[in-house]
């Protein structure tokens, strides 16, 4: 059997862990090869490895059967290996074209050959069903048309192999499916491509084989059609795997908070993205805002912990008004907020872990005297929680949070939330990005937190999630609230149908 | 209406020479800006420009016969050289040592006045360094015959502005139409973008600050020919203008010429304003006239900061490692 690209025994080692433990993987030629693993397991590093990005300290690579050695990317390039980045790496100023063209320019006098690159680019774009306007800017298009242009600059390098890192991680359903037909086009047209993931679903649908890393080590290679999803996730975690979330029925009890009337218009303009919206959430259960992407629930939660002003309505946490009080106020009064973007409002990447653990109680008597930190207190707490939460990192309590993988970021900002003991959690889409173990974690989190009593909001976008996770549905449609539903009486279908805006209900 | 034409003839080579002043050291922090390092020692790398320049003119003059223009020529290049080799401390401090580009700009800024000026009266015995002839070109045949534009530029105007233009006109072609143009935008914008492609990002931006250092050392002797004859350790605030100008323009070069030209008006207005009659005739007194520049660079850029297109990565030292 001929392989494009054999790494043999690879070893990779950083200071402190062994990223890569004689690794082997081998792709074959028009295969799409997907490279499953949590975080951590060395995927990404040995993808860097056959980019160019690290040399590995053992062990060799073969293209086409020749030896060769990668001492950067442009070694790569030249043997046509192209990478697209999990974080896009384009110019947000510049127009596609000279995103496409930057680093191998042509030219002619000295001087750029701009129509002659945008005409190859739009012949590409034809030939690879990737539409994309080569002289938009990339600020102005969407994350989709963002990848396909990281897609296209392989493609204009003429690479062969294409190694995907985590592609859909930032993409909408709809995006995905439409990468995923992308990716199929590609090995028809010769390609060969390795795609790093840890969706299941992603592998089953598109991947030839599988090469299963754990822990720096490669456990197997297998067939995905001979194989289950049980078994590959089994493989990955290195135990079996619970999809059936284990949980009891819900016991709800009085109610925690009470949403009236509540209308929120756009942060910048006049459109109500929330429109009169009413519910409950009650003590002991798991209440779920499902709902497409863009529908309102963001400004939602915003509205209910202070971050968005709202129009009309009240806000009733325990019997008190929160809508006139400050975001500080508001958690003060009792809820805890896991929010959406947690780079952006769930930690200060550059701060420490121990500090992050205490950035809404810092000024209160517990973590101060006479308006000096008490550092012994901060980081007692932090290692308390790092024990509770399994929260892991480099250095421990003085980790820098912008050094943590994105699971133990969240486990991070959900221990902080949990440990206030608030009478309301709010958790809104809190395993986007993450691995199966990390996903399962905060689930369970989740459930024990709604068992000791809590009112449990979530925001998912996932429908597994929402399926498994929730005891009531609330569907979310164009700002208003079209329907209550109960997980254990409907199909995922049928929640679709509501999710699409094509059934209503009644909302209590 | 010959009285306002006679005004502008008047006027006019002194906006001139002004505007070629700022805008070519605002070019030069353009190319050093969009590469990606913040570049506050302009005025310090002007003193050191103008410094050797007049230095050099000097003993050129008095050792050898050569026609006038030739020497400037002369004492421009030496400018420019100079300041190149000046700002490479800068370059190795902000890229190399990845340094707080601010302080070690800074450092150049406290550095050059006093060099310049200890080194002159070392030589000379006096803290000034006299050029003493007028380089101004007064007539160029046929050019200065033309109406309304032959003495607006042709008419006692300067070597220098015509090489600011001919600089201008290249460094638009580098910029926006050349290979080194695109990759050195991309490392002001995203830097790691760049890497990723295979572009290195120190080489450029050593570029990008050595450019700005040439551009400043030439636009120190240009003060010194058009604006003062002699240099006695200071350029008059141009460089810092020079950065209102850049910031102003927006990082781009032809809103910059704009600009620039903006700031010549008041800064022409301030410096001798009996001589225009209808600003004369407003009676107000000097000490205005003399604050216009500076109250008009706050306004202008409070009013032009508001959409500012800084390049993004501007000031942030290059780290492979971070994502």
């Amino acid at each position: 059997m001929d392989y494009v690209i054999e790494m043999i025994d690879i070893t990779k080692e950083f200071p402190g862990i062994k990223a890569n433990d004689c690794v082997n993987f081998k792709l074959k030629k028009q295969e799409i090869h997907a490279l499953l693993g949590e975080n951590g397991a060395g995927k990404s590093t040995l993808m860097s490895v056959l980019f160019g990005l690290y040399q590995a300290d053992e062990g060799h690579i073969r293209v086409n059967g020749n030896d060769v050695h990668i001492r950067n990317p442009n070694d790569a390039n030249d043997l046509n290996i192209g990478m697209v980045h999990q974080h896009f790496k384009l110019v947000h100023n510049f127009t596609v074209t000279e995103n496409i063209i930057l680093g191998s320019e042509d030219t002619k006098y000295g001087l750029l050959t701009y129509k002659e690159a945008r005409e190859k680019i739009k012949e590409l774009s034809e030939r690879y069903k990737l539409r994309v306007n080569p002289d938009a800017k990339i600020e102005d298009i969407s994350v989709g048309q963002q990848q396909r242009v990281e897609i296209l600059k392989m493609l204009y390098r003429q690479a062969e192999i294409l190694i995907f890192d985590e592609p859909t991680a930032s993409l909408t359903p709809q995006e995905i499916e439409e990468l995923m037909k992308i990716l199929k086009g590609l090995t028809k047209e010769g390609k060969s491509i390795v795609l790093i993931t840890h969706k299941l679903n992603e592998i089953r649908e598109v991947a030839d084989r599988c090469t299963i890393l754990r822990k720096g080590k490669s456990i197997s290679t297998v067939e995905v059609k001979g194989t289950t999803n049980e078994e590959l996730a089994e493989m990955m975690v290195g135990r079996k795997v619970v999809f059936e979330l284990e949980k009891t029925k819900a016991k709800p009890k009085e109610t925690v908070l009470q949403v009236s009337n509540l209308t929120i218009k756009e942060k910048e303009g006049n459109k109500e993205v929330v429109r009169n919206v009413n519910f409950k959430a009650r003590r002991g259960e798991i209440l779920c805002i499902a709902g497409i992407e863009g529908n309102g629930q963001t400004e939602l939660i915003y509205g209910l912990v202070g971050m968005l002003p709202i129009k009309e309505g009240s806000i009733l946490l325990n019997d008190k008004e929160l809508s006139t009080l400050s975001i500080r106020k508001r958690s003060l009064s009792g809820v805890s907020h896991i929010p959406e973007d947690r780079q952006r409002h769930g930690l200060v990447l550059d701060f420490t872990l121990e500090n992050n653990l205490i950035l809404q109680n810092y000024f209160t008597s517990k973590y101060h005297h006479r308006g000096f930190l008490k550092f012994d207190t901060i980081r007692d707490n932090a290692e308390k929680m790092i024990d509770r939460f399994d929260i892991r990192s480099s250095r421990g309590p003085v980790s820098l949070a912008r050094s943590m993988s994105g699971g133990n970021q969240q486990k991070l900002i959900l221990g902080r939330e949990i440990d206030r003991n608030n009478d309301l959690l709010i958790a809104v889409q809190p395993t986007r990005g993450l691995d199966v173990g990390a996903i399962e974690f905060i689930h369970q989190q989740l459930i024990d937190q709604r068992d000791q009593g809590k009112a449990v909001l979530l925001v998912s976008l996932e429908l597994d999630e929402v399926m498994n996770l929730s005891d009531r549905i609330l569907v979310m449609y164009e700002g208003e609230l079209v329907g209550e539903l109960d997980p254990s009486k409907i199909d995922e279908k049928e929640l679709g149908l509501y999710m699409a805006g094509s059934k209503r209900g009644e909302v209590s | 209406m010959i009285e306002l034409m006679n005004q502008l003839n008047f006027a006019f080579p002194y906006i001139i020479r002004a505007m070629a002043l700022l805008s070519v050291v605002a070019l030069g922090a353009l190319f050093s800006e969009r590469s990606g390092v913040v570049n506050i020692a302009l005025e310090g790398i002007m003193i050191m420009g103008a410094f050797a320049g007049a230095w050099t003119m000097i003993i050129v003059m008095n050792n050898f016969a050569i026609p006038r223009q030739w020497n400037a020529f002369i004492g421009l290049s030496v400018g420019a050289v100079t300041g190149l080799i000046f700002s490479l401390f800068h370059a190795f401090a902000a890229i190399h040592m990845k340094s707080n580009q601010i302080i070690s700009a800074t450092a150049l800024n406290f550095f050059a006045p006093a060099f310049a000026i200890f080194t002159a009266r070392a030589v000379t015995g006096d803290r000034a360094l006299n050029v003493r002839l007028d380089y101004s070109i007064r007539n160029i045949p046929i050019l200065s015959d033309i109406p309304i534009l032959g003495p607006w530029f042709f008419t006692n105007a300067y070597l220098s502005t015509f090489i600011a233009v001919f600089i201008f006109i290249v460094a638009y072609i580098v910029l926006y139409k050349t290979p080194f143009g695109l990759r050195l935008r991309s490392c002001g914008e995203n830097p790691h973008a760049a890497d990723s492609l295979g572009v290195n990002i120190y080489k450029i931006r050593y570029a990008g600050v050595m450019i700005s250092g040439a551009l400043a050392g030439l636009g120190g002797v240009m003060f010194v020919l058009s604006f003062s004859t002699r240099f006695d350790g200071a350029v008059a605030g141009f460089g810092f203008l020079s950065l209102a100008v850049l910031i102003s323009g927006q990082w781009k070069p032809i809103r910059l010429i704009l600009i620039a030209f903006l700031f010549a008006l008041f800064r022409v207005v301030s410096e001798i304003p009996d001589e225009l009659i209808g600003i004369r005739n407003l009676n107000l007194p000097q000490e205005i006239w003399r604050m216009l520049p500076f109250i008009a660079t706050l306004v202008i850029l409070a009013i032009t900061s508001k959409g500012s297109a800084a390049p993004r990565a501007v000031g942030e030292p290059f780290d492979a490692g971070k994502r």
